[in-house]
């Protein structure tokens, strides 16, 4: 049985969050009642012009460094000419021969490995409207709000060798486009989108196999199973003596099956030819060089500091980094000095993003600041609460607010960590608990836990259970 | 003389002297219309009421004493692939027949600011595609000075007009001579701007690298004082520039002593009419009486310009076209099935023959695997144009030439030799393939006592020069609309 290699490479669009649309002034905007975001620019009517809008360069050449591209100083405006009802003017304004980037990277980590996959360009470009389709009346209406949103489109080199590595390539974008501010990356929305390339080879071959392009990919784990899927069609077609049609496939995720859109021969032929109406952009290689300062650190980098240097464990790592608020949040509560990163992790990751999930909010919304979330955590270090009080404490705050030390207080939730006392209570139940002390010395591990749970119920909860853990441990053993 | 027999500069003056109203002016242009047109055939659509609103506020405004632009309460032809808010703009095509643009394009916008009185909306070939107006939807244009003939085109209507006295001044657009070689034929001035002089927004795109819209007037004064109103910047329009436009009317000057005038030796060939040929080589000498310098000079890639120029075009109007698709606005076909079937009727039905042979040839020359043999290829000819022009002008300030090897034909004489009447472009395509500034104005009759234009073509932004030296030629040769 011949062994194969899937090779896949993703072309990402990604909706800018612009103030305005791409070529002309109107609302860039989601969910508007249809046809208001709209002027004759962006609906075609005959006369009307495209004017560049500077911002969506910036934004590109923003994603551009981030993603270590060359940025093209000179680049160049093409149409890109096909009929569709949602295309008004029947061309796209978009890049083709002289795009703004070009041969960057992208490292990410996937199943643990930290993974590169080469950018082979980013382009900007406008989106088309949308079409709704009305099953039953057997119509079809247009929502021109869309057309002109500006679209960054990001293309990767074929280095990308399985669905997984696939799926975390496309969150190491998200996450960037959501660490620049330059997308609100609401798949559901559509303003993140993904056509996946598929091929595969024999192992150990250095050629490319036939390519399928699988369009209507709506979700990264759709991204998953369409990569599946057509890596296991591909390869029972070789398999089986075919050959792999060079095809555009819509991919169908309710069926779990692609089929043919376009073959070969009935490609479509853009004529692509330069945009007259957009003189090349040119832009200022000193301008260019300056956004790189509002380059934030990325994922990524955050991902290798938080494990190498600060111990978390690689996936923790990842959850948190994955978010810019997340990771604000950690940082700015690892910065005040006073905590341990772990536990940072741990609260944002449990009791916060559960909250946050609840309530249908985000970490910008909800009341904890780093000092608070911080002083939480130094209080249980320290012994002066317990873990599960620090959660309470938390949720309180997250719900209504409040200061620390006051909701401790009132909740009366210190826990008592004086030695002597501890010592005290772990005696009198040791003292009255001999079956379980023989018990332990018979062997029984659980007695051990049993006796603890007994000192901390004695007293009513409020005893440093690690306190008691370790007074508990000494005593037996000196039993 | 009536009213409307007047010129622009004229009229503006006497409506300073108060020796008529704007009212009555406007009149008087109304009543030449209904007396001519049904024969000339110039209009689409004749803005009555917007005229007559405009001159009463003109006249209005004049016994307030308020300061006016000199062009105020002047009639002006607007060629109907220009947009004019709330008034149809047809292109003269099926596929626009209703359209009404819900926007002004900045050229309307700058007449209706000065005041300009609108009468209507002029005739042209479909989608400016024609050098006839015969390939209007409508009906043919015919030339006012004989009716047999073509009025040349694309704006063969606002020409007409002007010369008809239908209007005073005309607005026309001018992709590879359509505002020139009508002006030329009805024996009126017409004149393309350097590329980026006037903003394209709103004017119907034919070949965006070459669209640009030009006056069209009885004088060489008038037809400067209309250019010095439309140029200007417009941030709407990426291609217009930044430049400050002179006032080209009060510059005038017919002091051409010294002025280096360039006859390019492929020019004069056995395609050139005889009578054409004498009348233009008869400006020439005068000219030189009156001080010029000839020089011959020579454009190498002559012979290439018309092939090169309607594959480039063709190919930017295949794609400007395609948004008539029968979706938002315009025709649609009455009967269809899916999608693609209303698109390929509703064009297929809403565009004439010369609209469709055009889309034809500008699909085919982008299409892949033909893309490199014709279009590329026409490019790299066009910077050989340019090159060679930029060259010849460091020796010479203006160019001359005919505007059209032949003069005004007989309606129907070219109806079925499409590629014949390409071939009659070849004076007018080079100032639009490079952009240059290039002027049409009366230079004598051919033997039908048809009338005969030179053109002047110059540097970039040289409007000034070409004015002068066509005011020149007005001066010598004299005319029907010579300043006394």
């Amino acid at each position: 049985m011949k062994k194969y290699e899937t090779v896949i490479g993703l072309e990402v669009h990604a909706e800018l969050n612009t103030r305005s649309k791409i070529y002309c002034s109107c609302k860039n905007a989601f969910g508007d009642e249809p046809n208001t975001n709209v002027c004759p620019v962006c609906m075609g009517m005959p006369g009307t012009l495209p004017v560049l809008n500077e911002k969506v360069v910036e934004y590109a050449v923003r994603m551009g460094h981030a993603l270590n591209c060359k940025i093209n100083c000179n680049s160049r405006m093409a149409r890109k000419n096909y009929f569709y009802p949602d295309l008004p003017k029947a061309f796209q304004i978009t890049q083709a021969d002289m795009p703004l980037c070009e041969d960057g990277w992208l490292e990410f980590f996937s199943d643990g490995e930290l993974k590169k996959t080469g950018i082979e360009r980013i382009h900007i470009e406008e989106d088309a409207g949308k079409l709704i389709h009305h099953a039953q009346a057997g119509d079809s209406l247009i929502d021109y709000n869309r057309c002109g949103v500006p679209l960054i489109e990001i293309v990767t080199r074929p280095d990308l060798r399985s669905s997984a590595e696939a799926k975390s390539f496309l969150e190491m974008i998200r996450s960037v486009l959501l660490y620049l501010g330059i997308s609100d990356c609401k798949m559901q929305e559509g303003s993140v989108r993904c056509d996946v390339n598929v091929s595969v080879r024999e192992e150990g071959s250095d050629t490319l196999g036939t390519r399928c392009e699988m369009k209507n990919v709506n979700s990264f784990s759709g991204a998953v199973r369409a990569i599946e899927y057509e890596s296991a069609r591909q390869i029972k077609l070789l398999s089986s003596g075919g050959a792999v049609a060079q095809e555009t496939r819509r991919w169908d995720d309710a069926k779990g099956m692609s089929h043919v859109m376009r073959s070969k021969e009935d490609a479509q032929d853009y004529r692509y030819c330069t945009e007259p109406d957009i003189p090349p952009v040119k832009i200022d290689r000193q301008w260019a060089e300056n956004l790189k300062s509002t380059i934030p650190e990325l994922p990524c980098e955050k991902i290798k500091r938080y494990t190498s240097l600060l111990g978390l464990p690689e996936t923790e790592a990842g959850l948190i980094a994955g978010e810019p608020e997340r990771a604000a949040l950690f940082d700015e509560t690892y910065d005040i000095g006073d905590c341990t990163p772990k536990n940072i992790a741990n609260m944002i990751l449990g009791n916060i993003m559960k909250y946050v999930n609840d309530t249908g909010t985000c970490i910008a919304e909800i009341k904890i600041s780093a000092e608070k979330l911080s002083d939480i955590i130094n209080r249980m270090e320290n012994g002066i609460i317990s873990n599960l009080s620090g959660r309470k404490v938390l949720d309180e705050i997250m719900k209504n607010g409040g200061s620390v030390d006051e909701i401790i207080k009132e909740k009366g939730l210190a826990q008592n960590s004086d030695p002597e006392y501890i010592e005290n209570i772990v005696k009198n139940i040791i003292l009255e608990n001999q079956k379980s002390v023989n018990d332990y010395k018979r062997g029984k591990k659980n007695a051990e836990g049993y006796l603890v749970g007994q000192c901390i119920k004695v007293s009513g909860g409020k005893a440093n259970p690690g306190m008691v853990a370790e007074a508990v441990k000494k005593m037996l053993k000196e039993i | 003389m009536r009213l409307c027999e007047n010129r622009a500069f004229e009229l503006s003056e006497m409506l300073r002297r108060k020796q008529c109203s704007a009212g009555e002016i406007c009149e008087d242009v109304l009543n030449k219309i209904k007396e001519t047109d049904s024969k000339i055939g110039a209009y689409v659509t004749v803005t009555e009421e917007l005229a007559r609103k405009n001159a009463a506020a003109v006249d209005s405004a004049l016994a307030s004493g308020e300061e006016l632009h000199p062009l105020a309460g002047i009639p002006i032809a607007v060629k109907d692939n220009i947009s004019t808010k709330g008034i149809k703009t047809t292109c003269c095509s099926k596929m626009l027949e209703n359209y009404i643009p819900p926007f002004n394009a900045a050229v309307t916008e700058k007449i209706c600011a000065a005041g300009m009185t609108i009468v209507g909306k002029t005739n042209m070939d479909e989608f400016a595609m024609g050098s006839s107006t015969e390939k209007s939807f409508f009906h043919p244009t015919r030339n006012p000075n004989n009716t047999d003939y073509v009025p040349g085109g694309s704006s063969g209507g606002s020409a007409a007009a002007a010369a008809a006295d239908s209007t005073i001044l005309g607005l026309g657009s001018d992709t590879g001579g359509s505002v020139r070689q009508p002006a030329a034929y009805c024996g009126v001035v017409g004149l393309k701007p350097t590329y980026g002089s006037v903003s394209r927004y709103g004017l119907v795109a034919f070949a965006s690298s070459f669209d640009q819209i030009g006056p069209i007037g009885k004088c060489v004064r008038d037809t400067a004082m209309l250019l010095s109103l439309i140029c200007g910047h417009d941030k709407r329009d990426s291609t217009s520039v930044k430049r400050n436009h002179p006032d080209y009317a009060a510059a005038l000057s017919d002091d051409i002593k010294g002025l280096r005038i360039g006859i390019p030796s492929e020019y004069f060939g056995d395609n050139v009419e005889d009578s054409v040929r004498m009348c233009v080589i008869n400006a020439v000498k005068e000219y030189e009486k009156k001080g010029a310098v000839i020089k011959e000079i020579s454009i190498p890639s002559a012979e290439y310009v018309v092939s090169a120029y309607y594959i480039i075009s063709s190919a930017e109007a295949s794609s400007n076209l395609s948004r008539f698709d029968g979706v938002k606005y315009g025709f649609r076909a009455g009967e269809y099935g899916g999608i693609s079937d209303m698109t390929a009727k509703t064009r297929g039905e809403g565009f004439g023959e010369e609209v469709k042979r055009r889309i034809l040839l500008g699909t085919f020359v982008l299409s892949s695997g033909y893309y490199e043999a014709y279009y590329s290829r026409a490019k790299k000819i066009q910077n050989l144009i340019c090159r060679d022009f930029s060259d010849a002008l460091e020796d010479v300030d203006v160019i001359v030439s005919p505007a059209s090897p032949v003069p005004a034909y007989k309606i129907g004489e070219y109806i079925d030799q499409p590629t014949k009447m390409y071939r009659n472009d070849i004076f007018t395509v080079t100032a639009n393939i490079t952009g240059l500034p290039a002027v049409s104005v009366p230079c004598g009759t051919d033997r039908n006592g048809l009338p005969v234009g030179l053109q002047l073509m110059g540097g970039r932004f040289c409007e000034q020069t070409v004015l002068n030296a066509a005011y020149a030629c007005e001066k010598i040769i004299g005319g029907k609309y010579e300043e006394i």
